[in-house]
């Protein structure tokens, strides 16, 4: 649900950005989400598609980079992917710690015409 | 052509967020934000709250739809203002500056808010608060804190509450912990029972210190 208020946000953001640039219509928009950020593109696509229309952004292709949660452990002063439901190192088995990586939600860029 | 825009979609809540700190400090307002799933047990943790801490309490009452807690709380003598997100699954730092201008706490004031019941995306959105305290019941089982991490890193105080029904629910203390050392190693946790008022005395005393550090604090 937490979904809709972001992509709110995201298309008050491109269309302010848009304006700013003079564009007529935004046919593109990166984005970047962190595996731990809680946010599903799918929901972001679905209320996109929603409240852009009758926007200069309607009909804008979503493009979605994730970034992978990452864990660092203390013993082996190294940081690894993430497993789901799961803190530990798959090195050598002891808790890990969770790092700023895979947090991220941002707008990258977006293409107008 | 590409416009490069490169905005963290947090970082304006992180500034809103600021604007409540600065009112809460301003007037002395000891803001605590509460965060739970749904059935925790938040507004009988605060009933109990208030008849046990000497400070004054208030409460703003995030809820998708209904007043029933702010209705309980206000016939109790609380204070309590409601915001009705419309489904909305959180509370964010706009929506409690906006309640901010109609109900204004007392100098000296412990408010309670109460969050919408969900432990992803109220962890993602400050609102200002001065304490962060994640509330979870031994029925939700001890799995939380690997499935839902983000939520217990930026908490002041943990409250474990259910303790009463920990025979029946199979709750696996050492593993709760385990994942709670791990996100945060020196996190209080206080196991409590708001149906039988084990515990609560402990957290109250607690409450109590930490606002009264930060209403010190917010006079200078
Ligand atoms: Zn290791």
């Amino acid at each position: 649900m937490h979904e809709l208020s972001l992509t709110e946000k995201i298309l008050r953001l491109v269309l302010e950005q848009a304006g700013n640039h003079k564009a007529a219509k935004i046919t593109r928009i990166k984005l970047v989400i962190g595996d731990l950020s809680g946010i599903i593109p799918a929901c972001v696509e679905q209320y996109f598609g929603l409240i852009a229309a009758g926007t200069i952004a309607a009909g804008a292709k979503l493009e979605f980079q994730r970034s992978k949660a990452e864990l660092y452990c203390p013993v082996c002063e190294e940081s690894f992917e993430k497993r789901p439901a799961d803190f530990n190192c798959p090195r050598c088995g002891s808790l890990a710690q969770l790092t700023e990586s895979g947090r991220e939600c941002f707008v990258e860029s977006i293409e107008v015409d | 052509m590409e416009i490069d825009i490169e905005q963290d979609l947090f970082e304006n809540e992180a500034k809103l967020a600021e604007l409540n700190r600065s009112w809460f400090a301003a007037h002395r307002v000891a803001a605590v934000n509460l965060l739970a799933a749904p059935g925790a047990g938040k507004t009988s943790l605060i009933r109990r709250t208030a008849a046990l801490c000497p400070l004054p309490l208030a409460v703003i009452e995030g809820d998708p739809a209904s007043r029933i807690d702010t209705d309980l709380l206000n016939g109790l003598g609380i204070p309590a203002h409601q915001i009705n997100t419309e489904g909305g699954c959180h509370l964010e730092a706009q929506m409690i500056g906006q309640a901010l201008q109609e109900f204004q706490p007392a100098a000296g004031t412990v408010l309670f808010i109460e969050n919408v019941g969900n432990l992803i995306c109220t962890a993602s959105f400050p609102l200002g608060e001065a304490l962060r305290v994640v509330m979870l019941g031994v029925s939700e089982g001890d799995d939380k804190p690997f499935k839902y991490p983000l939520i217990f890193e930026e908490a002041d105080a943990v409250i474990l509450n259910k303790i009463d029904l920990g025979p029946f629910v199979d709750f696996d203390r050492e593993r709760f912990y385990r994942g709670i050392r791990t996100i945060d190693p020196e996190v209080p946790v206080f196991e409590v029972s708001c149906r039988t008022g084990a515990g609560l005395a402990e957290w109250s005393r607690w409450l109590e210190r930490k606002a009264g550090e930060y209403l010190d604090a917010a006079t200078v």
